[in-house]
This record gives C-alpha cells, sequence and structure tokens, in this order.
C-alpha cells in the first residue's frame, strides 16, 4: 500500500450524504473485482462505520468532518482486495470499547459495529495522532478464483443461488 | 403518516392487511420515515402488518433497528407482522444480523397476506 491514498474524499457528517459514499466506495469496490453482492456489504461496513461516527462521534451534529480514503490492496493491476480508512474528529474513546454487542439480545440499534466485523476481513480502530478523533481501517481481500471455497460466514448462509454467483 | 414518496401504506382490499412499502435506500437518513409510518398503522391496532420490500434496494442496521422496533409493537398488541419481497442484498443484512429467523419473511406480498 503507498502511502499517497488513491482515493480521498471529505464530507460532512449529514445522513444525506451516506449514499454518496456507499456509490463510491461500491463503485470503486467493483472496479477492483468484487462481486455486487461482496460490493453491498463492502459499503454497508462503510455505512455503518459513518453512522457510527455521525451518532456517537458527532451526536448526530451535521457539519462535522469525515475523510474516507481508499486504496487497492496489492496492485492496481492485479488487485488483491480494498482497504477503505475512515477518519474524524470525534472524541477519542478506547479502540477496545468499540464492540458490538451480543447478537442473542434481539433489540434495535447496536448493530452496527457487529456487522462491519462480520463483513470485512480486518475492522482496526484506534485513535488518531493528536488529541482528537478516531481512525478505522477496513480491509477486504477479493477470494482469489482458485480458491472457489472462500466463503464468508455469513455468505455461507446465504441461499444457494446467491452462493453460485458468490467470487 | 410520512412521505408517500419513500413509504407507501395501503389496505388489502381482500384481507384487510395493512401493507406498507417503503422504497429506494431505508438508511440513517430515510429510516426515520419508515419507523413512524409503521407506528401510524400500527396505532390503528391492525390484525395484520405486511412490510414488502420489493422496492427497497438497500438496508443499514437503521432500517433493522427500525423493523425490530415495529416487530416488537406487534408481538406486543397481537398483529402479524409479515416481510417480503426482500432481494439478496438486503436478506444479506438480515442474516448477517441473526435477524432472519426473528421475523416471519416470505417471498411476495400474496403470500403474505395469506400466511
Amino acid at each position: 500500500m503507498s502511502e499517497r491514498p488513491h482515493i480521498r474524499v471529505e464530507l460532512l457528517s449529514n445522513p444525506i450524504y451516506l449514499s454518496g459514499a456507499r456509490e463510491l466506495v461500491g463503485t470503486v469496490a467493483k472496479r477492483l473485482g468484487f462481486d455486487d453482492l461482496d460490493c453491498s456489504k463492502i459499503s454497508l461496513a462503510v455505512d455503518e462505520a459513518l453512522c457510527n461516527i455521525i451518532r456517537h462521534g458527532y451526536g448526530r451534529a451535521l457539519d462535522r468532518p469525515i475523510w474516507i480514503s481508499i486504496w487497492p490492496e496489492g496492485t492496481e493491476d492485479a488487485p488483491e482486495g480494498i482497504r477503505i480508512v475512515i477518519e474524524d474528529e470525534a472524541k477519542q474513546v478506547d479502540p477496545k470499547s468499540m464492540q458490538g454487542r451480543s447478537l442473542t439480545d434481539i433489540r434495535p440499534g447496536g448493530l452496527g459495529v457487529h456487522i462491519i466485523r462480520e463483513v470485512m476481513d480486518e475492522a482496526k480502530y484506534e485513535q488518531r495522532e493528536g488529541p482528537i478523533g478516531m481512525r478505522l481501517t477496513l480491509v477486504k481481500r477479493a477470494p482469489r478464483p482458485s480458491e472457489p471455497g472462500v466463503i464468508t460466514d455469513a455468505a455461507a448462509r446465504l441461499p444457494l443461488s446467491t452462493h453460485r454467483s458468490a467470487r | 403518516m410520512g412521505d408517500p414518496e419513500i413509504v407507501s401504506v395501503n389496505a388489502d382490499a381482500t384481507s384487510g392487511a395493512m401493507i406498507v412499502a417503503p422504497r429506494g435506500d431505508v438508511d440513517m437518513s430515510r429510516s426515520p420515515v419508515l419507523r413512524q409510518s409503521l407506528r401510524d398503522v400500527q396505532g390503528g391496532s391492525p390484525a395484520r402488518v405486511v412490510v414488502n420490500l420489493s422496492d427497497v434496494d438497500y438496508m443499514d442496521s437503521s432500517g433493522l433497528a427500525t423493523l425490530v422496533e415495529a416487530m416488537r409493537a406487534a408481538k406486543g398488541a397481537n398483529t402479524k407482522m409479515i416481510l417480503c419481497g426482500m432481494n439478496d442484498k438486503v436478506r444479506a443484512i438480515f442474516e448477517i444480523a441473526r435477524l432472519h429467523h426473528f421475523f416471519t419473511i416470505v417471498d411476495s406480498v400474496d403470500q403474505a397476506v395469506e400466511a
């Protein structure tokens, strides 16, 4: 991974821009070789991360900055996945506190972190350098064509018709 | 009753079931409209509520939370609540969140009003 992001965008913490962020991430993931279902899941993970920042980091303030940076894993010519870094200027918290709740406790809310960790191969929270801001690094590796058996836990529970189209 | 461009609400003429049909993306910016529509419908104490998701392209955890809240209210009021018409992408998030067993999910509105 080069130091300089291949894509870096700044958006305000307004939920109306979530769809634009999803479109961007999904479109780039598609060009890096992910199938439609994986693109949707990667977009979902980013959406959930942004929602958590807006809701918990910024207390639903609409005018705070969020940065999304994207790199291909591997090389541009032979991408092996996607790396997405999401940064904010919210109050720093202990990264260990970023845990999803138990799924046996069925109630509204609290699913975002669980979804992020389920969908992505790597999800690492850390404090940014300086007194404020958090950073979330997400990595999704593209299964190699020679590894048809590489299926995520979530994909393993999908209908067979979906498995046939999954990478 | 919310924004009809985002959520439509109709009564099935035969069964009397209330059919709530969100459209497009159900995310943090739009799920409050669905939440209000479901609350309005459930306020009328219908015997059956069908949430038709066939025109939903995308749903995140805020949409899931809205449906969990509505399902809990339905159970408390003896209302039968059924989801139908999910595409694979929407179904995937229910499965990731392990919520596909919490809801009654069928393929079509016809099945939902008869289930």
